[in-house]
């Protein structure tokens, strides 16, 4: 930087001499010896071009610190100019030499009292800005008074230095009552001191979530809408923003602020009509839609959201992420601008991106014409990723308007033809998704598709050619062949490509047995036996055995009636939009991620809810309804930050799964483990006037040997009674089982939620699970693992989620359990970290069970044994606890524990005090004793537990306490 | 709000950075250097970029990046706007915003800086405003400041901060009052192949330079008000006059200020002043490809159409181009492949033509992608949209007043298809 300044100087010395460049002219040697020489010179206009060059230096990164002194010299001056520059100076080293810092005090102090309100602002404006603890203190009592200042100039900037008080020091602004100040400011008579008040109260309000700063009423939100009209641009965007967290009371305060805010769509600024364009789509939501206004309201909001298109690439850019969110939210209003999001060809890649996929959303039968013309235009550009967006488009377009859906397939037949090899992959892949869309429609042009088969070198559009092989190898005569042919790098593909493979083969040899039995044979060995993908194993020994065991039963599972895809694909979630819709103009708008997601610091940001319709003249119960909606939103629970564990969850496969993946076959009611169950299946499928029929079973028998353990433990032990209890029958004995609480929220689950709880039924540990799909789209390929945990609980089989789980839908699932799975302690003890996977994501949530659902049905001791250990056990171990409020007789109370495999061995009574004592095992054989205390009358129960592994005690207790009390 | 900003020239030099509450390490714009190296073109570094701790927020302008860095949610549109008024401002005051204007104002441009932002809340970014606290510097005042010792920092508070109309400074005396308006139209359109119009649209504003004295009250009529249905003002406008009568009422900012600034639709019907008839072909197998256009004027009532430009970025594969103006230059750059063509004005009776063939390199094939041309041009005393003056009135002073509108249509993104 010395070097590039020097650089600058020598090149500059000569010629510019009327310019600011001449202050970088200094010699090599002793710069800052000279500089202090002239700040230290009597005549004011060497002091000046001093602090001048000082400034300068300042300005491209040099460390001119050591002048502190010098400068601070300067300070006490009449020249306003040369104030300012010491002041500059003084902002940007104060930090580094406190101490030097404090001699400026005084000239602060005092030109706080100035005359001239330019220079008592200016002083409090300064002193805001040096962070330094010491002289914030001095701070206070001239910012008291500027506060209250006549001018209303220095009224404004005190306000705004309110704020930078409270980053520095939080409590001190709270304890010297600035923001009841600050707060009366809003009433200000002059409206800039009101934007600035708000503006800084907005800043405040932001790192204290909860506090109700911003206390919005209507009469407040009437002195905001007047300020509204009368401030700078700037203050127009903090007072808008503000006003977007005010919730109406009813549809007439809606109308009405409505209509004083839509002048501001007018504004030349953007940010200002964006922010309006805010308040207006959120009150909106309270208007009834028969009202003429609202009519009125939709069509005032098109023109400035078109205006913005017409600005800077930049200001386009946060525009289209916008308007991308508001055509989701209300279509209606640019239905009739599609033109505008037309793309010019040397608008900046990112503008082209977003233009697309607002065509996309805006695509209905009246435009699709032109909108495709468009995109078939943009196929044949020169930037590649939009070019693979353009065919994408086309393909949403021919899932979305039905009736353009044979010109979109003629239109990618077309571009297949030009032979780009990036447009003929992504073409690929989209035609792939119109056959699901639409089956037996236009399968013509598979011939076409096959004919590009080599040069296909991406993953995915290699396996949506696998997949419409297989799915259409009866009309595909040389189907066998074309698989062939990929199966031969088998090991190189990626594993979207091999389980794609592995699923078409089967397909083709479910539909064509006779031909192709070698090549299921070697991809079903290729898939199980030298794989190490568990997704692609397991895939590969699922189908193996429905093969074996019951072909007819493969046929059902493997060439099942697909769902049809949904139609509008990349929606944003409902409550995320609607969150999203109140954050219009924001950083969360751009990225279309709630706040929580992103903002710095976990501070708690506050979930933002459209109001909703309150009919006409019908007023809410309560006022605050909006906050009260945020509220109710529990926070969502999160994993402790055990980082490095969560690598273990996380055997599940990470790849997106293919589409075409059949649901998960049932496997619970197969008998497995033997060599013989690969029997006749075969023959019965293949008919018996196959030669080669039981050489054939003899190969497919040898294979599953290899790794039968993994398979057949899961499997082991009465699934098919569990399901009966499944429903949650509860137990004729009683046991307590803990309501179902919400694991994972659908905010975090991408709309799927899951509540749940843990149960002992009939000697099983069952985890009981509530699934609901409140996202848009159906949810399939469920699958569940667990973290390592203290007591080795693992999952007893899969999750039984059979059938795809449709929006809003939802399902009761029992996870049988067992405790075989590898141990790790947690903390809490009975802290289980489980992940969920889907077809959308891998989901993970932590919970607590229960100990009681580790108590083993043969926990009652000997009462010998029980002396003897009792005694054994150090007392060290002994810990007590108090159970109070509990109103049950000792009998009942006992019953009751037994009910959770708690069993009382003996029961005296001394004083009236019932003692009872009782036992309990944990599935790993650990026996906890306890003494349980009742005195009749008083619901003060005390328990002491004594077990040789004490860390279990507080479980236990916790058990004690909520059984007893249930 | 806004923590800092850091300018940032062509070559990637952090020139000039200014922090507005606490300092931001520099290394922050590593994480837009990242973002520099993954775009292709200058232009395409995106605007919006997350770091983990902070977002920077960019505009390119001048060929200079202003990259703000903020904490906390702010509206990113807010700080955009802002980064544009900072531009304006270095252009207002030092004739040009380039990296050499700003290194040699230094001083005066971190006053500015001081003076548009505190504590990262906009303070005073009109520009009327920030003259009277900093003046700007001219030859002459940088001399009598150095004899006389005098400063270039207003002494007093500036009027217009608190006023009602914080646009306009109080004792404005002239001696020859004036007020021009310019009504200047940018017409954007895509005309596809056939010379069909795919989406034309047209971006107006009316720019005025006020020169009056005293509190002026002007009223400004139109003859077809009806056009301007999507506007936007600047504040000085009275809106609620407009809304009930479509008549601009206002007491005008003190010099040069755009007015107003409109938009005309795609769903009206936007005339189209000029034609493109073209043939640009590459056939299979060769390594040559025909090049012919025309040029020629449509639905201008007869203005002339000039200062007309031509330009298209040719295929890739294109190595040279052998042309043949009817008039005017033509150049083309091997390494970019940018055809340009300075048509000059286009004479009704002698069309401009540019004719020609194109090389492509030996045995390259046939190109795919199908050049877009680029054209501009002016059309003086015209609007296209047909927006028309009425009349134009002074209320609150005594004098008579020069009055002055002049029309003018330009092309904005006038890109024709092939």
């Amino acid at each position: 930087m010395q070097e590039w300044a020097n650089q600058l100087c020598e090149s500059r010395q000569f010629g510019s001499k009327m310019t600011d460049s001449k202050y970088f002219t200094t010699t090599k040697k002793g710069e800052i010896f000279e500089l202090k020489a002239e700040l230290n010179s009597d005549k004011k206009e060497k002091k000046k071009e001093a602090v001048k060059k000082v400034i300068a230096s300042m300005t491209v990164g040099k460390d001119v610190s050591a002048l502190f002194p010098d400068v601070v010299n300067c300070m006490q001056t009449d020249n306003l100019e040369l104030k300012k520059l010491v002041y500059l100076y003084l902002m940007n080293y104060a930090k580094s030499q406190p101490d030097m810092a404090i001699m400026a005090v005084n000239t602060f102090v005092k030109d706080c009292e100035d005359p001239n309100p330019l220079i008592r602002a200016l002083a409090v404006r300064t002193m805001g800005c040096i962070r330094v603890d010491k002289i914030t203190e001095y701070l206070c009592e001239p910012l008291r008074k500027c506060l209250k200042d006549e001018d209303p100039y220095v009224r404004k900037t005190a306000a705004v230095c309110v704020a930078k008080l409270h980053d520095i020091n939080a409590q001190l602004v709270e304890d010297q009552g600035f923001l009841d100040t600050l707060k009366d400011l809003i009433s200000d008579s002059n409206p800039m001191v009101v934007a600035n008040a708000v503006a800084a109260l907005s800043e405040i309000a932001e790192s204290h979530p909860n506090s109700n700063l911003m206390d919005l009423n209507p009469q407040t939100i009437n002195k905001l809408l007047t300020a509204l009209n009368e401030c700078t641009e700037w203050g127009q965007i903090f007072i808008l923003d503000c006003l977007a967290n005010y919730t109406p009371r009813d549809d007439r305060e809606s109308q009405s602020i409505c209509e004083r805010v839509t002048p501001r769509l007018s504004h030349a600024n953007s940010a200002v009509v964006l922010s309006a364009v805010k308040v207006l789509m959120k009150f909106m939501e309270m208007l009834p839609k028969d009202l003429d206004y609202y009519g009125t309201l939709l069509k005032k909001l098109a023109p400035p959201l078109v205006t913005l298109l017409s600005a800077e690439p930049e200001l386009q850019y946060v525009a289209l992420r916008n308007i991308n969110l508001i055509v989701q939210r209300r279509p209606e209003i640019l239905k009739h601008e599609m033109k505008v999001f037309f793309v010019k060809y040397n608008d900046p890649i990112y503008v082209k991106l977003e233009k697309l996929d607002i065509m996309i959303r805006l695509a209905s039968q009246a435009n699709i014409a032109q909108v495709l013309a468009e995109l078939k235009e943009y196929a044949t550009e020169v930037d590649v990723d939009f070019v693979r967006k353009a065919v994408r488009a086309i393909g949403r377009c021919a899932i979305k308007v039905e009736q353009s859906a044979e010109r979109c397939v003629s239109t990618l037949l077309d571009l297949i033809q030009t032979k780009v090899n990036y447009v003929v992959q992504e073409a690929i892949v989209v035609i792939k998704d119109i056959f699901r869309k639409y089956p037996n429609k236009y399968e013509s042009v598979i011939a076409t598709l096959c004919e590009n088969l080599d040069s296909l070198d991406e993953p995915e559009a290699r396996a949506a050619m696998i997949w419409i092989v297989g799915e259409y190898a009866e009309r595909i005569d040389n189907a066998d062949e074309l698989l062939e042919s990929f199966l031969e790098g088998f090991h190189d593909e990626s594993t979207q490509v091999q389980l794609q493979l592995l699923t078409a083969i089967v397909k083709l040899f479910l539909k064509k047995p006779t031909e192709t039995q070698e090549l299921v044979q070697q991809v079903l060995s290729l898939a199980t036996q030298d794989s190490d993908n568990p997704d692609l194993r397991d895939r590969g020994y699922i189908y193996w055995r429905l093969l074996s065991t019951d072909p007819v039963a493969a046929k059902e599972v493997v060439l099942a009636e697909k769902p049809l895809i949904s139609e509008e694909t990349d929606l944003i979630e409902p409550t995320l939009l609607e969150e999203l819709i109140c954050h219009i103009g924001t950083l969360a708008s751009v990225y279309h991620k709630p706040p929580s997601a992103f903002v710095e610091g976990s501070r708690g940001v506050q979930h933002k809810r459209l109001p909703g319709s309150t009919g006409l003249g019908e007023s809410l119960e309560s006022p605050d309804t909006g906050s009260a909606a945020g509220g109710s939103d529990a926070p969502p629970a999160v994993i402790p930050s055990q980082g490095d564990l969560l690598g273990d969850l996380l055997n599940l496969d990470l790849t997106p799964p293919a589409t075409t993946g059949p649901p998960p076959p049932p496997t619970s009611g197969m008998q497995l483990g033997a060599m013989d169950l690969l029997g006749g299946g075969l023959d019965s499928l293949l008919g018996g006037d196959l030669g080669g029929s039981s050489a054939m079973g003899a190969g497919f028998g040898a294979a599953p040997a290899a790794s039968p353990a993994s398979f057949s433990a899961p499997v082991s032990g009465g699934l098919d009674d569990l399901f009966d209890l499944g429903g949650g029958v509860g137990m004729p004995m009683g046991a307590y089982n803990p309501p179902k609480t919400v694991w994972l929220p659908a905010m975090k689950g991408k709309g799927l939620e899951i509540s749940g709880t843990f149960a002992r039924r009939a000697g099983i540990i069952q985890m009981e699970m509530t699934l609901i799909n409140k996202a848009m789209s159906v949810m399939t390929d469920f699958a569940i693992q667990f973290n390592r945990n203290s007591f080795g609980i693992a999952p007893a089989g899969p999750l039984q989620v059979l059938t795809p789980l449709s929006p809003n839908q939802t399902i009761e699932v029992a996870l049988p359990l067992n405790t075989v799975g590898p141990v790790m302690k947690m903390d809490p003890l009975n802290n289980l970290q489980v992940a969920v996977k889907n077809n959308i994501d891998v989901f993970y949530f932590s919970c607590q069970y229960p100990i009681s659902v580790l108590f083993v049905e043969d926990g009652k001791m000997e009462r010998q044994v029980f002396l003897a250990t009792w005694k054994d056990i150090p007392n060290d171990n002994e810990s007590q606890f108090q159970i109070k409020d509990c109103h049950l007789n000792s009998d009942a109370a006992s019953s009751k524990l037994q009910g959770s495999n708690i069993f009382t061995i003996a029961k005296r009574t001394v004083d009236g005090q019932d003692m009872l004592y009782q036992s309990m095992k944990l599935t790993n054989s650990i026996w906890v004793l306890a003494e349980l205390r009742v005195q009749a009358g008083n619901p003060t129960y005390t328990i002491s537990l004594k077990c040789r592994a004490p860390e279990v005690s507080q479980c236990v207790f916790q058990t004690y306490e909520a059984v007893l009390k249930n | 709000m806004i923590h800092s900003l850091f300018l940032i020239n062509a070559s990637g030099d952090i020139f000039l950075e200014k922090h507005w509450k606490s300092v931001v390490s520099r290394s922050v714009c590593d994480y837009f250097f990242e973002a520099q190296e993954r775009a292709t073109e200058p232009e395409n570094v995106p605007p919006v970029i997350p770091t983990p701790h902070h977002y920077l927020i960019s505009v390119l302008r001048h060929r200079i990046y202003f990259v703000a860095v903020i904490q906390s949610e702010v509206p990113p549109l807010f700080v955009i706007e802002f980064l544009h008024r900072v531009v304006d401002t270095f252009q207002d005051y030092f004739g040009v915003c380039t990296e050499a204007a700003i290194k040699d104002n230094v001083v005066v441009v971190y006053e500015l800086l001081e003076e548009m932002l505190d504590n990262g809340f906009p303070l005073a970014t009109e520009s009327n405003i920030l003259k009277e606290l900093i003046k700007p510097p001219t030859i002459l005042r940088t001399m009598v400041n150095t004899i006389t010792g005098s400063t270039n920092v207003g002494e007093q508070l500036p009027t217009g901060q608190l006023s009602v109309v914080p646009w306009r400074r109080t004792g404005v005396k002239y001696t020859n009052n004036e007020a021009y308006f310019d009504v200047v139209e940018e017409i954007d359109a895509i005309i596809d192949k056939s010379g069909s119009t795919i989406t034309a649209e047209i971006q107006g504003v009316i720019d005025a330079c006020v020169k009056l004295t005293g509190m002026p009250d002007l009223t400004l009529s139109f003859m077809n008000p009806r056009l301007l249905d999507d506007v936007s003002f600047h504040p000085c406008v009275r809106f609620k006059r407009w809304e009930a009568e479509r008549i601009l009422s206002f007491i005008p900012p003190d010099g040069n200020f755009r007015l107003l600034s409109y938009h005309v639709s795609s769903q009206n019907l936007v005339a189209i002043p000029v034609y493109v008839k073209h043939n640009i072909t590459f056939r299979e197998g060769s390594s040559q490809g025909r090049f012919d256009l025309t040029l020629g004027p449509k639905q201008t009532m007869g203005k002339a159409v000039e200062s007309v430009l031509v330009s298209s970025q040719l295929p890739r594969g294109v190595l040279n181009a052998n042309l043949n103006p009817s008039q005017g230059a033509y150049t083309f750059d091997p390494v970019t492949k940018l055809l340009t063509w300075d048509v000059g004005k286009i004479n009704p009776q002698k069309l401009p033509n540019l004719k020609g063939t194109m090389n492509l390199q030996a045995g390259a094939s046939k190109p795919d992608e199908n050049p877009t041309i680029n054209i501009q041009f002016k059309i003086q005393q015209m609007a296209i949209s047909g927006l028309k003056v009425n009349r134009l009135d002074m209320y609150g002073e005594k004098y008579k007043p020069f009055k002055g509108i002049k029309y003018m249509t330009k092309a904005g993104k006038f890109q024709v298809r092939t």
